[in-house]
């Protein structure tokens, strides 16, 4: 699209292989061993290509989980023999069982919501993206950097562990609530599996602290000559952003989940009392399972958003981009999501309100809750006005970015019905809250995610991913989120409890088989479409288009100034230093002009 | 067989779309990426419009397929649920208009500003008065949306009339157990530690407080039409939910922390019956927090009927306290079915609960 670049890319591909001027490079940059580029890399590009990895593979075990417990529930009168020769007695007869079930459910959205969507996502784009884009050799620690990645990597081992203990994985929901996760007696999941779970999320937050520091120094503190703050782009921000809700709400739910521990293996009483369990009489007295919630939810509130800013930034980054043309109230963005940032420490127990919490408190999270939804608003009219008078480019990036904002309205609307207390009373853990969390949390963050690797990939490998497999990815993917989404709405609206496996026995709800069905099929599908992408991406690591270009998508942005595969320290020569905000597209009839590049005397204002 | 045809057609269309995805790469560096890159923005732009369209009235014809089977096409069973539905109403319309208006304009923008190179975009990095009124407006919506569901909030929430009849609710793996507090209008005390199913107390009432010996037990709740109900909802041993769907209500049951939920029910099952037009009518407890394996199946019911047949469904109870001091006498009584009691454990005498 920049035809300067062009003649640019080979003369600085020939710099990077002499290595002459890259001070951090020099002493291991020839005599990098397969461990220490590979594996123990402090190099923030491959702790980034580390955490997408293995997020894809979590991805793809957390999605194979749903497509198993859809089979349940579009056909639970079928039988699958091959479910039994895989699964052994939790498939008993090709049905599966209800343990396992729960087992299945459990660990989709333990693996997604955790493994996929915070690690995966953050993680990928963290590492890849601060040090490219405010002008930095790397992370202000790359030994702290590999050591998130190893932890996470730990914790990804303890996970994956679980899931072949006799009694199975946690399977008390991803909420793990006591008494339920806490008694062994209650469910097989709270055995062994359990204790599993636990260690695996301490890991997981120490991975999560280390990365989530690093990063907010680093942008604090290693931002190139000129790079202002209000000259960043938007994905720092909300990368920024990101990072400091991780770690002011991660070590929340290491209590929780340490005081869970000693709950189940050294007598404590924190979170149980007075229980009678199969006819046991329990000795537990003056706790309460309710302070489990507060600190859960205390993390897992927060958590919603530390998935879905950096999606976010990246999709303000990408739509400006491809619509060439600024993102519009580029400051409103930065307050918007500094507003979500705090409110989302202010709305935890929106999730509480039926667990007989004093209604008075209910009130303030009624209102704190449905604040939200302005900067959300903000944001939404922000990105269809930068899309307003643009010159849009359907690049696949660009493609996933659209479905974001569409999936963000559809399912940000359906939490001002959740966070109003008075209907959630009666749609509460129902299927509309499946259908709002999935679409707006879970789709859409995948749809930001899809964005950013699509957008970025030719940074990370430079290579391009197939397009026509991307169009199809895409497309079926949007239709399939909405037609496997949008009917659940109406099971919640009936009423349908989730977490159920089989409705056949209830009058109130026994009506929707057929919808169970379609939307399983849908399921499958569009989870075999996602395949496609993992074989797209790893066959286009490989065997992609080359990119001929520095800056392919002719972007402002510091990471298109780098050598088309940088090295250790990611600028051969000096690094470059700015000028101006990362926005200046289509400005003074040019089509973009570089944030390394001085503002013009005759330049307009903006 | 099957199952290997089915994957052998899977693996066959992935091998296929890959072989389509490659040659198409192939063409486009061809033809010219510049006039591919073209081609291929036309189509996705024109899709963008597609969507739109096939998408709004696949809304709509989910909505004719699915909106009977939800409960917005019968009327709510309680005073509560009628607030509720009406809140419900007005949110659907308010987030309605913003979901129509914001997803035409994000796949129309995207149509109509699809590439050309004839097009200069318009540089435009802010305007604070537009900023300012999607601020404020959707602010103003919301302050009306709060104000509402608060106002109905506080009651529904609020504190249950003095007449209100009281029936407390117990969940366990995987099951509901009711109580009743009998003539004098109070529940027994209860201790956790005497809890002991097999001699007829699956509650942990205290048979030594008095206001115990009138209570009844059973595995069905039984509600008058028209009466304000008082539920007291204990859990045994995990997190239990009462979800009363047709009433539109629900409360979680915490082991250890007694919760509360009023309301009033406005028709009897018979009524509904003939409201719903399903002759298998039942209104249903469910258990809406995952609860274990069997949560699915956590199915209480509940009765509404008239206040005369009520009084003879109450009158055909006998209190638990003496089906259990019955059991425990050398001459073992008939048990009444819905105690649950194991007659020929009698090796633990009453006294010794005592």
């Amino acid at each position: 699209m920049s035809s300067e670049t062009i003649t640019h890319g080979n003369a600085v591909a020939e710099v990077h292989s002499h290595d002459s001027h890259d001070a951090h490079g020099h002493e291991h940059h020839h005599e990098e061993s397969f461990l220490s580029k590979y594996i123990f890399s402090t190099d923030h590009k491959m702790i980034g290509k580390q955490f997408l990895i293995t997020g894809i593979i979590w991805a793809i075990i957390g999605g194979l989980f749903s497509v198993l417990f859809r089979l349940q529930l579009g056909y639970p009168e079928a039988t699958f023999p091959f479910l039994e020769d895989l699964f052994g007695k939790w498939a008993a007869g090709g049905r599966i069982s209800n343990e396992f079930y729960y087992a299945l459910v459990t660990m989709h959205g333990t693996i997604l919501v955790f493994f996929v969507l915070t690690a995966g996502l953050s993680g990928t784009f963290a590492n890849i993206l601060i040090p490219l884009q405010i002008g930095a050799r790397d992370m202000a620690s790359g030994f702290l950097n590999m050591l998130s990645y190893w932890f996470f990597f730990g914790a990804s081992v303890v996970m994956f562990a679980s899931l072949f203990i006799q009694t199975g994985p946690a399977s008390g929901g991803w909420t793990v609530y006591p008494p339920l996760s806490a008694l062994g007696q209650a469910s097989e999941g709270s055995k062994l599996g359990m204790d599993f779970w636990l260690i695996s999320m301490a890991l997981f937050i120490v991975s999560s602290l280390l990365g989530g520091l690093n990063y907010i120094s680093t942008i604090l503190n290693l931002r190139t000559k000129g790079l202002s703050m209000t000259r960043l782009p938007l994905t720092m921000w909300a990368i920024f952003f990101t990072a400091v809700l991780g770690v002011l709400s991660f070590p929340v739910l290491l209590s929780g989940a340490v005081l869970l521990l000693f709950d189940r293996n050294l007598g404590t009483s924190f979170f149980l009392s007075e229980i009678v369990v199969k006819g046991e009489i329990l000795p537990n007295e003056g706790g309460s399972a309710i302070l489990f919630q507060h600190l859960f939810w205390f993390l897992g509130h927060p958590e919603v958003y530390i998935i879905l800013l950096p999606a976010m930034g990246m999709v303000s980054e990408i739509l400006s981009v491809n619509s060439r043309k600024p993102i519009f109230g580029y400051l409103a963005m930065v307050g918007s999501m500094f507003a979500i940032c705090i409110l989302a420490f202010l709305v935890w127990a929106h999730h509480m309100f039926v667990t007989g919490l004093n209604p008075f408190l209910g009130a303030f999270f009624v209102l704190l809750t449905l604040l939200i939804a302005v900067p959300s608003a903000i944001k939404v009219f922000n990105w269809l006005t930068t899309l307003w008078k643009g010159n849009v480019r359907f690049t696949p990036g660009m493609l996933f970015a659209i479905g974001f904002v569409s999936l963000f309205i559809s399912g940000g609307l359906t939490g001002i019905f959740l966070g109003n207390s008075t209907l959630d009373i009666h749609l509460h853990d129902t299927y509309f809250v499946v259908a709002h969390f999935h679409i707006v949390m879970g789709v859409a963050s995948f749809f930001g995610m899809f964005a950013g690797v699509y957008h970025w990939f030719p940074k990370m490998y430079s290579r391009f991913l197939n397009n026509t497999m991307a169009y199809i990815h895409f497309w079926v993917t949007f239709v399939g989120a909405y037609l496997i989404f949008w009917p659940m709405h109406y099971a919640g609206l009936a009423g349908m409890p989730r977490r159920y496996t089989d409705w056949s026995n209830w009058q109130s709800f026994n009506m929707f088989a057929d919808m169970n069905r379609f939307i399983s099929t849908v399921a499958m599908i569009v989870f075999a479409v996602q395949l496609l992408f993992v074989f797209n991406f790893f066959y286009s690591i490989f065997k992609g288009r080359k990119v001929t270009s520095k800056n392919p998508w002719g972007a402002t942005t510091l990471e298109w100034t780098t050598p088309i595969t940088p090295g250790h320290g990611n600028w051969p020569g000096d690094v470059p230093e700015v000028h101006r905000w990362a926005y200046d597209y289509g400005k003074d009839g040019r089509e973009f002009i570089p944030q390394t590049e001085p503002i013009g005397a005759n330049e307009s204002k903006h | 067989m099957s199952g290997y045809f089915i994957l052998a057609i899977l693996a066959l269309a992935f091998i296929l779309t890959f072989q389509i995805a490659k040659a198409s790469e192939y063409v486009s560096v061809l033809k010219g990426e510049e006039k591919s890159f073209k081609q291929n923005n036309r189509i996705n732009a024109f899709l963008m419009i597609v969507f739109l369209v096939l998408g709004l009235a696949g809304a709509w014809w989910c909505n004719e397929l699915f909106y009977n089977k939800t409960l917005l096409a019968q009327p709510a069973a309680s005073d509560h649920g009628e607030k509720i539905d009406f809140m419900l109403i007005i949110t659907i319309a308010v987030t309605g208009v913003v979901f129509l208006l914001t997803q035409i304009l994000l796949f129309w923008f995207a149509y109509k500003y699809q590439f050309s190179e004839r097009r200069t975009v318009y540089y435009f990095p802010h305007n604070n008065k537009l900023e300012l009124i999607w601020t404020v407006v959707p602010a103003i919506f919301l302050t009306l949306l709060v104000g509402l569901g608060l106002f109905y909030w506080f009651k529904i929430t609020g504190d249950a009339p003095k007449d209100a009849q009281i029936v407390e609710i117990t969940g366990k793996q995987f099951n509901w157990m009711m109580r009743y507090p009998g003539k004098d209008n109070i529940l027994g005390r209860k201790n956790y530690r005497l809890t002991d199913a097999s001699n007829g107390n699956a509650l942990g009432v205290d048979w030594e407080d008095g206001a115990s010996h009138d209570d009844i037990e059973a595995t069905e709740m039984h509600l008058v039409v028209g009466k304000p109900v008082q539920l007291v909802i204990n859990a045994q041993d995990v997190i239990h939910d009462v979800g009363l769907v047709h009433f539109r209500l629900k409360m979680d049951a915490v082991p250890g922390i007694p919760t509360t939920l009023w309301f009033t029910p406005l028709y009897t099952t018979a009524q509904m019956k003939e409201i719903t037009g399903n002759k298998e009518f039942v209104y249903e407890i469910s258990c809406d927090q995952i609860c274990g394996s069997g949560h699915y199946s956590m199915r209480g019911v509940i009765i509404v009927e008239t206040q005369e047949e009520y009084d003879a469904w109450l009158a055909s109870k006998k209190p638990q306290y003496l089906t259990v001091k019955e059991a425990a006498a050398p001459a073992p009584a008939t048990a009444d079915s819905t105690a649950a009691v194991s007659v020929s454990n009698t090796s633990k005498p009453l006294a010794q609960l005592k």
